[in-house]
């Protein structure tokens, strides 16, 4: 019954079946091969890549102290909540399973979706900030296995005093999208990891950040850790310690109650920047998380400019604290301090008539009592003697006109006019730019062109004290520079340190108000009062209006410059008022205080309730105010959490430079 | 009846024993790589499959004592029986909705569409068997043949079972080219196909062809569906030449590779044990597949031989396709590595197709007497 034939056929076809399948297995055990050796260097990396992953440990950020050691930004435990949009597949059913542990009111949850459909779908959203530890471990426990949710506990920034250093350390904020881009940092873009985005945290934000470390931890496909392989410890940021004096900025701020108002407090001989407040301030508690937008517009309508920092940003006319300079410029030139100058209230240049503050006029004036007087008419003799060019160099001597090395983002560095200036900025047409006489006149009291900081008006008062080219700094490390000679004769300074003592301390000074309360300290300063605004020709005609009838916005800076203790400086201090109305009775109150904090802070601090008490009346009232203003614009947004100020300073329209100066109120 | 009462303890004794030892060295490799897939532990996997494999064997040799005669008149009988089953499946499977394989009959569950694969070598046999030489490739004996071929792949499709489908339509081919059918035949088959693929490719569902898609280029999608494929080549990769040794693998310890114990089994088996581990597993399968055809050749009747070689030609397909699939050279399709995987269904398969073979070699043996 079996065919040999067929059988033949059968065993033919089985060897060719044979053969296909010895080929097939060779052909896997090729690939085999190929995958297992040839590539096999690439899969084991691979392999790696899938079960080790680098856990970022991040630094602690550095503290910041004050010159005693006390903090003034510092870190907490913090528990938290946060969403990462891109691990999260469905936002609804995440959000309610999140509120099903912790309660979400709806103005939150609409801002969890704003942010989620905002941000960059890799930065984290923050759901809940500051939970209780019981909030933290329920979350732990329900919200594990939701993927793109984390609960998370780490430190976050906190600045004790909250406002009063608001404009000097800054604040801290999440790294913006394009810093992340930028420097590819996985650190910037760990959650809630923090940066710093203004003032001394922004400038010195290297140091204060620290290193990260990493966890090399073997994990599961699911995400489940299975057990560390290695730990790299992170190195935390190192402690920074500042000249500031805590305990006096403290004051400072305290003293300046409602005003919109910045006071500096210098060491003559060691540049140590003792006190740089600027009031008001904005809370860095409130930025270094998130700012609602409300609060954020608030900030940024107040008229007392919150989010400017006055001391290194604000620009003022000098007014009468720029006297020194003139003063000096003239005995530079050779001038004979007895030489006087006879005072009518009147200074006639050409057709036109400046005018003294004292309307009726100071009589015979010399050297030594146009500083107390503060005579105008005397400044303008002198300056118009010498020049412009003599008097701004001076200025360019005692510091004015130029940034310093200070860890703070957009100090403004003025304007000390001459004449090559003016051939700058306004030339060549040489009608423009050729220097005017009058300009002379209005610049040697310390208006017209020029233009200062009150950090400028600080340094210069220090280097007046001291007769050294003092350089002021704020971080507290190393020892203090020794500073150079400033090159004036002794006994030109002298004269003009004897002048300002009689400013404070004379019967005829303009600041008696800031005579020293301490026993054997004696204070010595200079008042100055710029006008702000333009006194029209009919305004001239009705009269001057005074002061204080006029709105907030039109009233005159009222500026002290002042040291301490006079026979032997030690501290300068520059003081002012935005809007003040008068050096000598409004400023020089608070450098007197300021001043006496350094010598009695009892008695200083006995004087502060009843100032606390009226501008808390005051702000109440603001407050009212503004909100009665903001509720029709209500909103719960808040701002990114990357916000950055960016406040250029504001500019001050100087008016006609070279216009006679008007009467005005004495000082 | 006449087993019991026959001289089986003698018949027995004529048994391929090298190929029984061959077959439990595979199943214990098989049960070491799924000891050491539960993490180190008999439970869940090897335990339960240990005695599976150990009454499935009793079974396969059970099966070797039937002569093959027996199964010659059992052909049409078994080969009805199931179709009726794929039917029964098909009309249940309407009721239940989705893909339905399974047939509840009371004391197990069964899948016909499993058996279906052994049935369609078995009635081909029968079917050539009385096909006089030269008549093979007439179209009146090779439509019923197709016939016979279609209807099971045609019900296997609509569960839709791929898989199955492919395995069921390669074993009927390979009985057809087996028996003689003329070569020029498959090639315009082949090119028909080819011809159909752009109708087939409409016809096939999302999933099926979002496997061949991803087949083609698993990268596409490394942490989606491309995942498995992308996985297990890295599991197979980074064994290297000699593994990371039993028990560290990282691929399947960690989750990395999935199906770890059933479909990539083999993948498991390789990032422990390296291409050493790889080759000694294909050399042991290579061994018996020889032994199969060896036992086709020498079978006395076109039926046996075609059989044999049948079955063993759909013991290949298992075995090519899943070590293809975890190598990355085929698209996944759910068929497990016989005697490795975990899964009774398709470990039952295979000894059933072993204990035929066994029967055949057993019937065939040469007699020195």
């Amino acid at each position: 019954m079996d065919d040999p034939v067929r059988r033949m056929a059968f065993s033919r076809r089985a060897l060719l079946l044979g053969a296909g399948m010895a080929g097939t297995g060779a052909l896997l055990a090729g690939r085999m091969a190929w995958l297992a050796v040839f590539e096999g260097e690439r899969y084991q990396l691979r392999a790696q890549e899938n079960r080790i992953q680098d856990r970022l440990i991040p630094p602690r950020r550095g503290w910041i102290v004050d010159r005693n050691g006390k903090p003034i930004a510092l870190n907490r435990p913090d528990y938290r909540l946060e969403l990462r949009p891109a691990e999260v597949d469905d936002l609804d059913a995440a959000l309610i399973a999140i509120r099903s542990v912790i309660d979400i009111d709806v103005g939150e949850e609409q801002r969890i979706r704003d942010d989620c459909a905002s941000q960059p779908s890799f930065m984290p959203v923050v759901v809940r900030q500051n939970l209780t530890w019981p909030e933290f471990s329920a979350c732990n426990v329900r919200l594990a296995t939701l993927p793109g949710v984390t609960p998370v506990q780490s430190f976050s920034r906190f600045y004790p005093e909250a406002d009063r250093f608001a404009h000097l350390v800054g604040y801290v904020g999440a790294p913006t999208p394009e810093q992340y881009r930028e420097e590819k940092n996985p650190l910037l873009i760990y959650p809630g990891f923090r940066i710093g985005k203004d003032g001394i945290e922004r400038f010195e934000d290297k140091r204060l950040r620290g290193q990260a470390g990493s966890a090399q931890v073997e994990m599961t496909a699911r995400g489940e850790l299975v057990r560390e392989l290695g730990t790299q410890p992170d190195r935390p940021g190192d402690t920074l310690r500042l000249t500031i004096n805590r305990d006096l900025q403290n004051y400072a701020a305290r003293r300046l109650g409602d005003n919109s108002a910045s006071v500096i407090v210098m060491d003559c001989i060691t540049g140590d920047v003792l006190c740089m407040v600027s009031m008001p301030a904005y809370d860095p508690n409130i930025f270094s998380r998130r700012v609602p937008a409300t609060l954020w517009n608030a900030l940024q309508k107040d008229d007392h400019t919150p989010l400017l920092n006055k001391s290194a940003m604000g620009l003022y006319p000098p007014g009468s604290t720029f006297k020194m300079v003139t003063t000096l410029a003239a005995l530079k030139a050779g001038i004979d301090p007895a030489e006087s100058v006879g005072c009518s209230g009147k200074y006639r240049l050409g057709n036109n008539t400046w005018h003294c503050h004292a309307r009726r006029g100071h009589g015979t004036v010399d050297m030594a009592r146009a500083l107390p007087l503060s005579c105008d008419t005397y400044f303008y003799a002198m300056g118009r003697r010498v020049g412009i060019d003599a008097i701004a160099d001076m200025a360019r001597r005692l510091g004015l006109g130029q940034e310093y090395p200070l860890p703070l983002p957009g100090q403004a560095d003025g304007i000390v006019p001459d004449k090559a200036w003016k051939q700058r900025r306004f030339g060549p047409d040489p009608r423009k730019g050729n220097w005017r006489e009058g300009e002379t006149l209005n610049a040697a009291i310390g208006q017209g062109y020029i233009i200062t900081n009150p950090l400028q008006l600080a340094v210069m008062t220090a280097r007046l004290a001291s007769g050294k080219a003092v350089m002021p700094r704020l971080i507290g490390e190393g020892s203090p520079a020794e500073f150079p000679s400033l090159g004036i004769p002794e006994w030109h300074l002298e004269l003009v340190r004897q002048g300002m003592v009689d400013v404070v301390n004379a019967r005829h000074g303009t600041a008696r108000a800031a005579r020293s309360p301490v026993g054997d300290v004696l204070f010595a300063g200079k008042t100055g009062t710029a006008q702000v605004r333009r006194i029209s020709a009919a305004e001239r005609r009705t009269g001057v209006i005074r002061n204080e009838a006029l709105p907030w916005k039109q009233r005159d800076h009222a500026l002290f410059v002042a040291f301490a203790p006079a026979g032997a400086p030690r501290y300068a201090c520059s003081v002012i008022l935005e809007h003040g109305i008068a050096g000598g009775r409004y400023a020089a109150p608070i450098a007197r205080d300021v001043l006496s904090f350094l010598f009695e802070p009892e008695r200083a601090l006995a004087i502060l309730p009843p100032i606390e008490a009226e501008a808390a009346r005051a702000r109440a009232a603001r407050e009212v105010r503004e909100t009665a203003d903001s509720i029709a614009t209500e909103t719960r947004a808040m701002m990114p959490s990357w916000l950055k100020l960016d406040i250029k300073p504001p500019l001050f329209e100087i008016a006609d430079p070279d216009a006679p100066q008007p009467p005005r109120e004495p000082e | 009846m006449d087993l019991l009462n026959g001289p089986w303890r003698r018949e027995l004794g004529h048994l391929p024993w090298s190929v029984v030892l061959l077959v439990c060295a595979l199943a214990g490799i098989g049960l070491t790589v799924l000891y050491s897939a539960a993490g180190g532990s008999l439970n869940p996997w090897a335990l339960k499959q240990g005695v599976r494999f150990a009454i499935l064997l009793v079974g396969a040799l059970a099966l070797a004592m039937v002569p093959p005669e027996r199964w010659l008149a059992l052909a049409w009988p078994i080969y009805l029986t199931l179709l009726v089953a794929l039917v029964g499946v098909e009309l249940a499977g309407a009721v239940r909705g989705g893909s339905q394989r399974w047939l509840d009959i009371g004391i197990m569950q069964f899948q016909p569409s499993e058996m279906m694969k052994l049935a369609i070598v078995l009635v081909l046999a029968r079917y050539y068997q009385y096909v006089p030489k030269g008549y093979e490739s007439r179209p009146d004996v090779l439509i019923p043949a197709l016939a016979l071929i279609a209807m099971p792949v045609g019900l296997v499709m609509l569960q839709p079972d791929l898989g199955t489908a492919l395995s069921i339509l390669f074993g009927g081919v390979v009985v057809l080219f087996l028996a003689g059918v003329r070569l020029w035949l498959f090639g315009a088959a082949t090119a028909a196909v080819a011809a159909m693929l752009p109708v087939a490719w409409s016809m096939l569902h999302d999933y099926q062809r979002k496997r061949v898609l991803i087949f083609l280029d698993p990268e596409s999608d490394p942490r989606g569906a491309g995942y498995h494929i992308t996985q297990s080549k890295i599991a197979i990769g980074s064994g290297g030449l000699s593994g990371k040794g039993f028990l560290g693998g990282t691929q399947s310890h960690l989750d990395y590779l999935p199906e770890l114990h059933t479909d990539f089994a083999f993948a498991t088996m390789a990032e422990e044990w390296g291409l050493m581990g790889g080759l000694l597993v294909m050399i042991l399968y290579g061994l018996v597949l020889a032994w199969g055809i060896r036992t086709a050749i020498n079978a006395r009747s076109q039926f046996q031989r075609l059989l044999a070689l049948g079955l063993t030609a759909t013991w290949f397909f298992y075995l090519a396709i899943n070590m293809m699939m975890v190598m990355g050279l085929a698209p996944v399709v759910g068929i497990p590595l016989p005697l490795i995987s975990w899964g009774g269904s398709a470990m039952m398969t295979v000894m059933i197709l072993f204990g035929l073979i066994m029967g055949i070699a057993r019937a065939n043996r040469p007699r020195f007497d």
